[in-house]
């Protein structure tokens, strides 16, 4: 019940502490009563039933990725294939 | 670069990257003294274990040990009896999250009430509960509030808009549950059998959901105290597969400290506006009963003095039970819980026990441990 989805903001309504997020194409409103002040349209944020729990850090976000893609990138052809090879066998 | 929702999904979901990620861990796992037992505090973690199959990509000396899990499956039976009484009581509408349908209590689950003409509505948002009240003036609306850290704030929210906009019908059957106190429990707890547990648990993944309101702040005694690492991690499988390898690490290099995995949204001290706004509304609750683990001191929450006219608790008295009920004498899911057992080593897992007619907390909800292994399970083999 927690898996939140990153969502992208669209329309804000701050009177009412609301706003509009499109989670994969699909748009409703949400309650932005946490993060009220600092959210704008196209920041990234968490829905968890019916509010925005937070605002996605893109730069953390991307950070982290790049991270990943720098540990595949340590690893020789050999080293990756081995990886993926063992991981395929364990999981049957 | 910009942001684009398709990486937050599929980078976080690749499975080279899972694979590399075990290929360190592997390397990483080499430097250890003895094996760690690991445990996810919560189901959703548990959930992505099972279902990328991250327990057979990772080295014999790396275990999970799963957690309480989720506050549908920890709900005992005594509060769901509660909630399908008031449900059935004339005027009222009961209002709670989708995943409350089938949990089972006493006198059967909510999904049951509402087949036998109870007006039991699930809403995806405790917003909707106010909608409903207002729809409806002619009658009582009760709002059965379930969750953790994560979603405490939103029940708050709901309470201080429906008093801001003077709603009267709207009253609250509050069951919201704290992460530290039963981690806590975990640790401390004895049994007649055996000595201890304590020693089951080497280390924890904390929910980044949780963290995400309330801070990794919350975990600052398991390293101090305790002895235990924790590192907050998120719920894609490249998450908590870091998550492992960032515990991994602590051990080789003799640390113990409080790590956050999930930099993206979780910070030390979380979100202060939503803490602010559960302190206003909330105080501890002198004991709650855990389903599978009995009474644990200071673990859940209970509306402030200011708000006891809104209480569903105190309101209906009268109506409520407060006997205790006893689980299940076969079920297994304490020892399951504190780390004493897989779900597999019950007797009824699979044949009396199923999802769809589950006899502990752990079949539950989608992501209790029993439930993870039973629809996963052939993983395993
Ligand atoms: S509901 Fe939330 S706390 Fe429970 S298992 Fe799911 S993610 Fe974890
Ligand atoms: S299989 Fe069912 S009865 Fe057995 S421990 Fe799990 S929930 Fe309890």
């Amino acid at each position: 019940m927690c898996l939140s989805i990153p969502s992208k903001v669209v329309k804000i309504d701050k009177e009412k502490a609301t706003a509009v997020v499109d989670t994969m194409g699909v748009q409703r409103e949400v309650g932005i009563d946490f993060i009220e002040n600092e959210v704008k349209i196209g920041d990234y944020v968490l829905i968890h039933i019916g509010f925005a729990m937070n605002i996605i850090s893109e730069e953390e976000a991307l950070a982290s990725i790049e991270t990943y893609k720098e540990i595949l990138a340590l690893m020789d052809e050999e080293q990756k294939r081995q990886a993926i090879l063992d991981g395929n066998n364990c999981s049957g | 670069m910009r942001l684009e929702l398709k990486n937050l999904y599929d980078d976080f979901r690749d499975p080279d990257t899972i694979k590399a990620l075990a290929k360190l861990i592997y390397n990483e796992a080499k430097g250890l003294q003895k094996p760690v037992n690991i445990m996810e505090v919560c189901g959703g973690h548990t959930h992505t274990i099972m279902k990328y199959g991250l327990k057979q990509l990772l080295p014999e000396s790396i275990r999970f040990i799963h957690g309480p899990g989720c506050p549908v499956c920890i709900m005992p039976k005594e509060r769901i009896d509660h909630a399908t009484i008031l449900a059935r009581q004339p005027d009222v509408i009961l209002v709670t999250l989708g995943d409350m349908i089938k949990v089972p209590g006493s006198r059967g689950s909510l999904q049951q009430a509402r087949s036998e003409g109870a007006d039991v509505r699930f809403v995806y948002s405790p917003l909707d509960a106010l909608k409903i009240a207002k729809e409806n003036p002619d009658k009582t609306v009760i709002f059965f509030a379930i969750g953790f850290e994560t979603t405490t704030p939103m029940t708050a929210a709901l309470i201080d808009r429906a008093e801001k906009l003077g709603v009267k019908n709207l009253l609250y059957h509050i069951n919201h549950v704290t992460v530290p106190e039963v981690m806590r429990e975990l640790i401390d707890s004895r049994d007649e059998h055996i000595d201890s547990y304590n020693n089951r648990i080497d280390a924890f993944i904390g929910p980044s959901h949780v963290s995400v309101i309330a801070g990794a702040k919350i975990y600052k005694e398991f390293p101090k105290r305790y002895g235990r690492p924790v590192v907050v991690s998120g719920f894609e499988p490249v998450d908590v597969m870091e998550g492992v390898w960032m515990l991994v690490r602590q051990f080789v290099q003799n640390r113990c400290a409080l790590e956050i995995q999930y930099r993206r949204s979780v910070t030390m001290e979380g979100n202060l506006t939503a803490q602010k706004q559960i302190e206003k509304i909330f105080e501890k609750r002198g004991l709650f009963k855990w389903r599978g683990l009995g009474n644990i001191p200071h673990s859940a929450l209970k509306l402030r003095e200011a708000y006891a006219h809104l209480d569903a608790e105190r309101v209906y008295a009268d109506i409520l039970p407060v006997e205790e009920i006893e689980d299940h004498k076969l079920c297994i899911c304490g020892d399951i819980l504190r780390g004493m057992a897989e779900p597999t080593e019950c007797q009824v897992f699979g044949t009396a026990c199923t999802p769809s007619k589950p006899l502990g907390s752990c079949m539950v909800s989608s992501e209790g441990a029993c439930a993870a292994y039973y629809k996963y399970g052939d993983l395993l083999k």
